[in-house]
């Protein structure tokens, strides 16, 4: 199988490394780097758990080869907290009991500051929509929404 | 009622934060997945794709020279070491591999061993199965006929596919009551098989440790204690002996029920630890997930209600077939073949009651657990519910009113249902009253009236559910003979902080908080200083784990008690320290003080620190104790829900406006915890109502076992949940509180579906199938002639 060299940043720290041509985003992160924040949920690129922020823009790390993610600015849960001060995206999920189980969180997350980084003042529905792509099983969406206007406040 | 400790203690009925969450909101939770060890192989599993197929040979040569891959597992291989097959728990058997045939599409076949995930995905392509295809079993009714081929000839005297038949009431009296009934009414109702499908799906890592011969398993399991017992019993004869064995459960992406059961998957990996000596990890996919876990549900119920003809109700008859796939892999308590379906007289004050259910193998994966429920309570719920509103639509009665006038009166709790249960406590009229006036119910109804004349479609259906949790007193439950009490440990520490160790294991329920409230409540040490532990055998007292909404009932009454035990030392070790007898101490959380001299006093802190530093001659050191609680009875929690629904007359689409739902648990530990279970069952109750159904075709494909087709309902289709409470403790319970996990999940259905049958109810509507999709209404809106 052939191999690529391939450099990133992540979360400000730049990576280069040799992987395989097939090897996904997600398991270059996980396994790879051992950036285990990064979840996966499905097969299919329905269920967001394993959301990151690449360039600016929300990207289900499960759908792209580590390769195509050569030269781009990668943002994963781990680099949320800045300083050993929580992101306020962080304070909201735990202020407003956005998360259950924990395990769709960190994409929830990361779909949320992508959301806030372009839309600063998002109302419910445009909310709603920015996370249709993130599935989670427990909350039943009502206080993830609640903990995404409190970091849209706190962000302001 | 005010919380009796002060925020900063975070005793019950406080909504402080979550202690689990710091380390999810940095990504720093530890999941199955997450575990590396040195030198971890990796499983991946090959699977059948026909539903019913001898096998002719399994041809591993391919396989094998595929670079990083070192073993290929097959039937053969385990029947040496007699671990093809292993028990459900409920005492049927089911194959880890096939050696002769496969059952159900998706079934494993054999198991492919490499260095990394992506060289083991490709051992499983290059493993050459030739399969001679069997007739395949799909319609449990066609397979409970006469001459149907019998689907378990592993089971020698087995002649048929019946795999209980199970009855519960008196008969003869329902008969009679309803020959003399003014009115009957009768309705099929089918629960689709659904999927828990928790956003995590299952997986282990095995590690066999050959010097020590140890086995340490980290697996996605909702019941750890209860898993070593399993692997003792089905592997003991192989040198797996019970005190070697560690299941860890760490934390865990949710469960809902489908974290009960072992999986084929979970044992090939430990095998192949212990037969190669080196760490096996398993994690399936989606599909795999979907298409191979333990369903749920599957019933198909005939129901009948009778009544007077003033909509007093007297009888309910109920007849289900119960379609458990190849083998029944439920995780129900072994007396209860069909689960607490016999709390299907739900909230009604009903004289006579018979229930009948037939389990039957057909072709499909194995199972019949839980979707968030506590054993087929749901479907019970679902009947009832659907079955009042078909009665009051023949009596054209208001379902409101019909619910009030058939309601257990408050008074006549505690009460004795026809069907066997003693139902704790309960206030039924004061839910429904709430939730209708809080969702304005009469100005509803004369908006839907309006509505009618212009052609518009807008439904308002109720739910007045009662549930049946926490599982339960020894006398009638045990799980493979293991009765069902649970557990917890707690040592105070010198410096008054404390650790707390359950037999439960939460899958994202809150435990590390709402259990350390409760110890909270009782000693008065702050909840921030009590660190609680699940899910490590090694550590934990013995408990049979989290499902069926049986924690708060059992192990945080276990909690409770074991605190009194070490609040009746501690009252003591303060008499010693005070110079005063016993007698004369008052308590207050978080001292004993001398009664009329409040200034002479000692904290728990102080007390905890003289039971190793001081204590009493004569007493032993320390400040520990253990609890494993046998519950008296089991809690009823209940409540009365409201959805009111608008439907799209172009597309059929069902839009739920509004849903207001009055829970009563008993006394709350946290609001917040439980306003959050609500929201998520709520919507794990809409899912099936709306979206959520695994079906298959004659040849026994499964259509929909992905993410494409599964509907997991999103944040788009979630209506803004309104939530309300009642509070009507338990009486039997040391805190007075019951399970809520579940509520939601059980009473949601009912409410959604009488809301899109009461919208289509004056055009001649009865009765919708869950789930009630597009297409449904749809076809209903074609033939009514009402299609836009």
């Amino acid at each position: 199988m052939a191999t690529h060299t391939i450099r990133v940043t992540i979360n400000g720290t730049p990576y280069e490394r040799a992987v395989e041509s097939r090897l996904l985003l997600v398991h270059f992160l996980r396994d790879d780097l051992r950036l285990t924040g990064t979840h996966i949920g499905c097969d299919t690129t329905h269920c967001g758990a394993c959301a990151v922020i690449v360039d600016g823009e929300p990207v289900k790390s499960c759908t792209v080869l580590a390769v195509q993610a050569d030269g781009s600015d990668i943002r994963t849960v781990e680099g949320l907290e800045q300083d050993g001060k929580l992101h306020p995206i962080q304070e909201g999920f735990w202020q407003e009991h956005g998360l259950q189980c924990g395990y769709c969180t960190p994409g929830m997350m990361m779909t949320s500051v992508a959301l806030l980084g372009r839309n600063p003042n998002p109302s419910e529905p445009d909310i709603r929509h920015a996370i249709s792509g993130n599935l989670c099983r427990c909350t039943g969406y009502l206080n993830i929404v609640k903990s995404i206007q409190y970091a849209a406040a706190q962000l302001r | 009622m005010p919380p009796r400790t002060n925020a900063d203690v975070g005793g019950m009925g406080h909504s402080i934060k979550r202690k689990e969450d710091p380390r999810f909101i940095r990504g720093q939770g530890r999941y199955v997945d997450d575990i590396q060890l040195p030198g971890m192989l990796y499983l991946d599993i090959v699977r059948s794709p026909f539903a019913h197929a001898r096998i002719k040979s399994i041809n591993t040569e391919r396989a094998l020279k595929v670079p990083g891959v070192l073993a290929v597992i097959t039937g053969e291989t385990l029947e040496k070491y007699n671990l093809h097959w292993m028990p459900t728990l409920m005492s049927d058997t089911q194959m880890v591999l096939p050696t002769e045939k496969v059952m159900y599409q998706a079934q494993e076949v054999a198991g492919v061993i490499a260095t990394d995930r992506y060289s083991a995905a490709d051992g499983v392509d290059a493993v050459d199965v030739d399969y001679d295809p069997l007739p395949v079993v799909v319609d449990p009714f066609k397979a409970l006929e006469p001459g149907a081929p019998v689907l378990r000839t592993d089971k020698k005297d087995k002649k048929d596919n019946r795999i209980f038949h199970w009855e519960v009431g008196n008969r003869q009296a329902t008969d009679e009551a309803f020959a003399g009934a003014d009115v009957t009414v009768k309705q099929d109702i089918y629960l689709p098989r659904i999927h828990v499908a928790s956003i995590e799906t299952c997986g282990c890592v095995a590690d066999f440790d050959r010097v020590s011969g140890k086995l340490t398993v980290y697996m996605t399991t909702q019941a750890p204690h209860a898993i070593r017992t399993v692997v003792a019993l089905v592997a003991g004869h192989v040198g797996l002996s019970e005190e070697k064995i560690r299941i860890i459960s760490p934390d865990i992406g949710g469960g809902f029920g489908g974290k009960v059961p072992v999986y084929p998957g979970y044992v090939i990996a430990i095998a192949a630890s212990v037969v190669i000596g080196k760490p096996v990890k398993w994690i399936e996919d989606r599909m795999e997930n979907l298409q191979a876990d333990s369903f749920a549900r599957d019933y198909h119920i005939k129901a009948e209600l009778a009544a007077k003809k003033d909509g007093t109700m007297t009888a309910l008859r109920i007849k289900t077939v119960a379609d458990h796939g190849y083998a029944d892999a439920a995780a129900n308590p072994s007396k209860f073949p069909a689960g607490l379906f016999s709390i299907c007289t739900g909230s009604y004050d009903l004289k006579n009651a018979f229930a009948e259910v037939d389990g039957v193998y057909t072709n499909k994966p194995p199972g019949g657990i839980a979707y968030r429920c506590s054993f087929r309570v749901t479907e019970a719920a679902h009947a009832i519910e659907r079955m009042v509103d078909v009665l009051a639509q023949e009596l054209k009665m208001d379902p409101a009113d019909l619910r009030f006038k058939n309601f257990i009166p408050p008074e006549k709790f505690p009460y004795r249902s026809a069907l066997g249960w003693e139902y704790d406590s309960g206030n039924y009229p004061a839910a429904l009253k709430k939730a209708m006036e809080k969702i304005g119910y009469t100005d509803l109804r004369k908006e839907q009236a309006e509505k009618r004349r212009r052609g518009e479609l807008m439904g308002i259906g109720i739910s007045s559910f009662t549930e049946i949790v926490g599982a339960g007193p020894s006398k009638h439950f045990d799980i493979l003979g293991i009765k069902m009490f649970d557990s917890c440990e707690i040592r105070v520490h010198p410096t008054g902080k404390a650790t707390a160790r359950f037999g439960t294991k939460s899958q994202g329920q809150g435990h590390e908080t709402t259990y350390a409230q409760i110890i909270a409540e009782e000693l008065g040490i702050p909840a921030a200083h009590i660190a609680v532990e699940e899910g490590d055998t090694d550590t934990a007292p013995y408990g049979l784990g989290t499902y069926a909404s049986r924690s708060t009932p059992t192990a945080g009454a276990a909690g409770a008690i074991a605190a009194r035990k070490i609040r009746d030392k501690a009252k003591k070790i303060a008499a010693h320290l005070l110079e005063v007898s016993e007698d004369d101490l008052e308590w207050e959380p978080g001292k004993f003080s001398v009664r009329g001299a409040p200034q002479k006093a000692k904290t728990i802190q102080e007390i905890a620190l003289a039971a190793y530093t001081n204590h009493p001659q004569g007493m032993e050191a320390g400040l520990e104790a253990v609890n494993y609680y046998d519950p008296p009875n089991l809690t009823f929690p209940f409540g009365s829900y409201i959805a009111v629904v608008d439907i799209d007359r172009g597309t059929g689409a069902v839009k739920i406006r509004r849903f207001v739902a009055v829970d009563d648990c008993g006394n709350i530990i946290n609001p917040m915890i439980v306003d959050g279970q609500i929201h998520g069952g709520l919507t794990m109750g809409m899912a099936p109502a709306l979206f959520e159904e695994i079906s298959y075709d004659e040849a026994g494909n499964i259509q929909g076992g992905s993410f494409m087709d599964y509907l997991v309902p999103t944040a788009m289709e979630t209506p803004r949940w309104e939530t309300d409470k009642t509070v009507t403790p338990s009486p039997h319970h040391p805190l007075g509180a019951k399970g809520v996990g579940e509520s939601a999940t059980v009473g949601a259905p009912p409410a959604i579906a009488n809301a899109v049958v009461d919208a289509l109810a004056h055009l001649g509507v009865r009765h919708i199938d869950i789930p009630i999709t597009p297409e449904k209404v749809w076809n209903i809106l074609r033939e009514k002639g009402v299609a836009e």
